[in-house]
């Protein structure tokens, strides 16, 4: 009964981070409207872009190939995977000892790889251009994003991530380099990886500068939208990353009701906080010219790097 | 032995620290552009006198607070405000001294603190201070010092450079064996300072010869015309 239970939460809490998500990229852009002294679109505006696209009908290229088709179902998918595998409102998911934090790393690069290659399929340029720097960006940020994960790894002494949560969460208050400096790296490459500002622009449709709006130039009705849940429910990830794996207070260790109340609750908050904090950034800062992503993405791994160092140098007795 | 959650809060907070001065090295070392490295450089000064600080705090030695003041109004005031001084005089404050293969430093810098770390472990195993997961930072900072050295080719960076370096060794007295007696201590400093006025004297005789601070113009001799 319990495992039933267990189980029943693990998805409910899955498939709630899928319905907020569309919600939490709103909240970031009401801000960022608020701060430039823009009128803001109703809150519930991306829900209304998605019925709208669901009800639209598909217009393919002609050239397009199964794969075409196929890469929403394949980037949608890998993304709500990966939304299982983390710890949302209770720490132990069922789902985290099957899949621990590579496997979401790996979640992630499967999806990518399927939008590069749609990006690709049609043979557009722009769809081009778009796969090749997205793929240029994935390659530098994946190796800091596994030196992240790998520092976690050695703190907790498991890569499983609802075992991180949970020895994050139990330790007294402790001033940790290692896991300063990870926090910093995972921000940079989630910046980097959900193509958010200053390295991608998602609201605009500049030749010159888009990645990934790029790769879905071509795409319309039903697989567009599944695109766009995509990248949303990606960014929401993301944040929950950041706040569950180093602010973890609030999430819940039981299954008492009262207990996950006060989760709902918390996550709520630092999700609300932290896009706040992200959209102030993306209202200060300017966008980047793409040859100096490396160099964004060269500091996020330097960061990683100097995490695992400072826990092997100055915390490893 | 204790592990690192059970150590006072002092404690971890002097290594944290320990951990952004390596931060401010790697920064340094990433930074091109003139008047940035000369601000990072204060800010190395500043965290250094902040850790001498806790570190006199935490042992009680009242003379490592006279370090820490001296640290603080050489290397994180008067030193960065000399530079930028001169910076402005010869009117390069805002100009950019080009990183050759940043990708690359970075890595080697990297590789140079496992090296420190492995180099430094037989020491460590046997020093008491409280501070002795530092002495591999210190020694690191040495090491960065000297790699930044070699890549930059500007004279006002190789001397932020030389003077990072000589943070590191500031670093390594403090963190090996509390400091050093006060006499060296006093000597380093004035040391420091003179070097600092020195050099900028040097920059102008530099640009007065060569019509620039890029001292890769100093391999060819001057008498021969290509």
């Amino acid at each position: 009964m319990n495992t039933f239970i267990i189980w029943l939460l693990a998805l409910v809490q899955t498939a709630l981070l899928v319905a907020i998500a569309p919600l939490f990229a709103s909240w970031v852009k009401r801000i960022k409207c608020y701060l430039q002294n823009r009128r803001p679109p109703v809150l519930l505006q991306p829900y209304r872009d998605l019925r709208r696209l669901f009800a639209k009908k598909v217009v393919l290229a002609d050239n397009a190939s199964v794969i075409f088709r196929l890469a929403p179902y394949i980037v949608c998918g890998t993304t709500i995977m990966a939304a299982a595998v983390i710890p949302i409102l209770i720490v132990q998911i069922p789902i985290a000892s099957i899949a621990d934090a590579i496997v979401l790393v790996g979640t992630f690069a499967l999806g990518r790889f399927f939008l590069a290659l749609a990006g690709l399929d049609v043979g557009t340029s722009f769809g081009g251009m778009g796969s090749s720097r997205e793929m240029t960006i994935a390659a530098l940020a994946e190796p800091a994003m596994l030196m992240v994960v790998f520092t976690l790894a050695m703190l907790a002494s498991s890569s499983n991530l609802s075992t991180i949560v949970t020895y994050v969460l139990n330790q007294e208050l402790v001033l940790r380099p290692s896991l300063l400096f990870a926090l910093l790296a995972l921000i940079l490459v989630g910046i980097a990886e959900t193509g958010r500002f200053p390295v991608d622009n998602p609201a605009t449709h500049l030749e010159l500068t888009m990645i990934h709006e790029a790769m879905i130039l071509e795409y319309s009705g039903r697989h567009l939208a599944l695109m766009e849940l995509a990248a949303q429910l990606k960014f929401t990830i993301y944040a929950v990353l950041i706040a569950n794996l180093f602010f973890p207070w609030g999430i819940s260790q039981s299954l008492a009701p009262g207990a996950l109340l006060l989760a709902v609750f918390s996550i709520a908050a630092k999700l609300t906080v932290l896009g706040a904090f992200l959209a102030l950034s993306e209202t200060t800062m300017a966008k980047m010219r793409l040859f100096r992503v490396p160099t964004f993405l060269a500091v996020a791994f330097t960061l990683s790097l100097l995490g695992m160092l400072s826990f092997i140098m100055l915390e490893g007795h | 032995m204790e592990t690192y959650a059970e150590l006072p809060l002092l404690q971890q907070a002097i290594q944290t620290l320990a951990a952004l001065v390596l931060v401010s090295s790697f920064a340094l070392l990433a930074q091109s552009r003139v008047i940035a490295t000369i601000q990072i450089f204060a800010w190395q000064g500043l965290l250094l006198a902040v850790i001498t600080t806790l570190i006199a705090w935490e042992t009680g030695l009242t003379h490592l607070y006279i370090s820490a003041a001296l640290t603080l109004v050489l290397k994180a005031f008067f030193v960065p405000w000399l530079l930028i001084r001169q910076a402005r005089k010869l009117g390069i404050l805002r100009d950019f001294d080009a990183i050759i293969r940043p990708g690359i430093t970075l890595m080697a810098a990297g590789s140079l603190v496992i090296f420190c770390y492995n180099v430094v472990l037989p020491i460590q195993r046997f020093a008491q201070s409280i501070t002795r997961d530092a002495i591999a930072v210190s020694l690191a900072l040495v090491m960065i010092g000297m790699l930044m050295l070699i890549t930059r080719r500007k004279a006002i960076t190789q001397v932020v450079a030389f003077m990072s370096l000589e943070n590191g060794l500031f670093f390594a007295a403090i963190s090996a064996t509390q400091g050093m007696p006060m006499v060296v201590e006093l000597g380093v400093a004035f040391d420091v300072l003179i070097a600092a006025v020195i050099f900028g004297i040097f920059f102008f005789h530099i640009r007065d010869s060569i019509e620039s601070l890029d001292v890769d113009q100093l391999n060819r001799l001057a008498e021969t015309d290509e």
